[in-house]
């Protein structure tokens, strides 16, 4: 592996998983109650991916991290401010709705579009990341829809792990059903890998790559073109919150004993 | 007269996996609704003998691509047979199952045959002439019903939410289908499944109850110490004698990452939740861990709930179990395992 990697991170916004989400009805098909109020936290299986992408350019001498974040323009900016402490990267921003209703192929065409339209671009250097699903739509289809468009035919989904060659061959590890890993190995770039949770901590906020990082943020932000998504094919009827609150009944001066044979029963019923 | 296409993969052994049957039964559901005419597909190691397997489900022809190339999953050469399938069958509607080999590869062959496609659905109807479908949003928080008028429109179905079909087997007569795999689709190379030693898997699909375990159990306890090694033993003897399937809270699984001491049969796998899994259980067993929200998302499958906690006020406590006890967890899952243990 001589020139290193390309590896570009696909992951946007989701709500903070801590905030309360209630669906409305808009013009433009279902949404989020305050959705623009809603504080913003980086798609967590992108933030694996975006974690592993650093881990691995750090590895391999040449290589170079984007990522690529469909978003509204406002919300990203504030995203980047803690985004861009953890690690080395280049944004490409695109300009659109980031929810959880939008159609996941519309959302992969502008995707493709923007990754194929980064400058130096070189396919056969091409590792395309992203989380194996995101905590907004969470499809699971949208990082193959990318590699698609791009023509790319090495994917792998619900990746825990990879292993680079000096060659620039790789192994992974996917997860599949029963808690096993299905485990391949393949030629090199390009490929699609769309991440679980990996195996990397969260980094620690690093003022200086945060500096480093924001001198290509705004101006990415600024030139962020507009990506038209939206529910495209999709002809919504409904959005609930099915009711589901339970009436919990607190043991609280139980015994020992009584407590655990009361489970037991439970567990033998 | 809708084109109903029920796309299955075998396994390893080249039976059919529990989600295709699953998957069939929502097909030819779907098919009976809409008075459509089903068409079977399959792929994988064995796939012709498999059909026969399915004879009796009243589909009006079967396809199989068995080749060598499709023995195991990858994402290039399942997608070309798929592809291959999808189109000599001129489906307008894709029944599939929603397993891992299918959520890997059907989104690229959706691309190629032109189709939409959505994923873990978890119900499905035709109803004059349209087709309706239910899938979760925002990690099982928001349930939406919607269709889509596009064809071909692929349907990957959630394990779980359907009976198995069942039927009498027969001669399916399988048309195999063609398909030239290339070399570049090749690249690939599975070499196999990894999977924990028999008495060491805690991740167990079927099992009847899930024990949910956080990080209280490596706190200090009363006597001011961490035991976790203690907790591991605990933990290891009950899932033996209750044959539960082991999860756990993020922040249970970020200590290991973090390199900090934890217990040692505990992974990312484990994880329940947000970014972890969202099991099918009839029960569930959470202790030491409090029942945040996005902890609690990855129970929206868990029919019955109870919880141990030394807070009364736990989030569990707030409407998201049916029991919670205010206990110390060691203690009684100590006693809980030497009841199991003890004949009935």
């Amino acid at each position: 592996m001589t020139n290193g990697f390309q590896i570009v991170v696909c992951g946007s916004l989701v709500p903070d998983p801590l905030q309360t989400l209630e669906p409305v009805t808009t013009p433009q098909g279902p949404g989020l109650k305050n959705e623009t109020m809603l504080p913003s936290v980086l798609d967590p299986w992108s933030a694996h991916a975006l974690f592993e992408a650093a881990h691995l350019a750090k590895q391999v001498a040449g290589s170079k991290v984007w990522l690529v974040s469909l978003g509204p323009k406002a919300k990203l900016q504030q995203l980047m401010m803690t985004v861009a402490q953890k690690v080395p990267f280049e944004l490409v921003a695109l300009d659109g709705s980031a929810s959880g209703f939008t159609d996941a192929h519309g959302v992969a065409a502008a995707l493709a579009d923007a990754i194929g339209a980064i400058p130096g671009l070189d396919k056969s250097r091409l590792l395309v990341f992203g989380g194996c699903a995101s905590a907004s739509r969470d499809a699971s289809v949208t990082m193959q829809l990318v590699g698609e468009r791009l023509g790319i035919c090495d994917q792998f989904v619900g990746v825990d792990e990879i292993h680079v060659q000096a060659d620039g061959a790789f192994s992974v590890l996917e997860r599949i059903e029963g808690g096993e890993y299905l485990a391949s190995t393949c030629a090199g770039a390009p490929a699609v890998l769309a991440w679980a949770t990996g195996n990397l901590p969260e980094p620690p906020n690093n003022p200086q790559i945060g500096m480093g990082n924001m001198r290509g943020v705004m101006p990415a932000l600024q030139k962020a073109k507009p990506a038209a998504v939206g529910v495209g094919g999709i002809a919504y009827a409904k959005t609930e919150i099915p009711a589901q609150k339970r009436q919990t009944r607190i043991v609280k001066d139980a015994s020992t004993d009584e407590i655990a044979r009361e489970i037991v029963e439970w567990i033998r019923q | 007269m809708a084109k109903i296409f029920a796309l299955l993969h075998t396994q390893a052994d080249g039976s059919f996996p529990k989600a295709s049957l699953e998957t069939l039964a929502a097909a030819v559901n779907l098919n009976t609704q809409l008075g459509g005419t089903l068409t079977v597909g399959v792929l994988g190691l064995n796939a012709a003998a498999a059909a026969d397997a399915v004879a009796g489900c009243g589909a009006a022809a079967f396809l199989a691509v068995g080749d060598q190339a499709v023995s195991q999953p990858r994402y290039a050469t399942d997608a070309a047979a798929a592809t291959a399938l999808i189109q000599a069958a001129g489906a307008e509607l894709v029944v599939a199952p929603n397993t891992s080999r299918f959520a890997r590869c059907l989104p690229g062959a959706a691309h190629r045959v032109g189709a939409q496609i959505d994923t873990h659905i978890v119900a499905l109807c035709g109803e004059g002439g349209a087709v309706h479908a239910q899938r979760w949003f925002y990690r099982q928080r928001i349930l939406g019903s919607f269709s889509r008028p596009a064809r071909p429109w692929l349907l990957l179905v959630d394990g779980g939410v359907n009976p198995a079909w069942q039927g009498a087997a027969g001669a399916a007569n399988a048309r195999p289908v063609a398909v030239a795999f290339t070399a570049e689709e090749q690249r690939t190379t599975v070499k196999g499944v990894q999977a924990p030693a028999a008495d060491a898997q805690t991740i167990r699909p079927d099992a009847a109850l899930l024990f949910v375990a956080g990080a209280g159990w490596t706190k200090k306890q009363k006597d001011g110490q961490a035991h976790i090694g203690e907790a591991g033993v605990l933990i290891q003897a009950f899932l033996r004698n209750a044959k539960a399937s082991l999860g756990s809270s993020k922040s249970l699984v970020d200590i290991r990452s973090e390199g900090q001491d934890t217990l040692n049969f505990m992974s990312h796998m484990n994880q329940v939740g947000q970014t972890g899994s969202t099991p099918r259980h009839p029960k569930g067993l959470s202790t030491c861990c409090h029942g945040e929200e996005p902890h609690v998302v990855g129970w929206r499958f868990i029919n019955e709930r109870r919880a141990v906690n030394l807070d009364p006020n736990c989030g569990w406590a707030q409407g998201k179990a049916d029991v919670v006890y205010v206990a110390d967890a060691f203690e009684v899952l100590n006693k809980v395992t030497a009841m199991l243990t003890a004949v009935p």
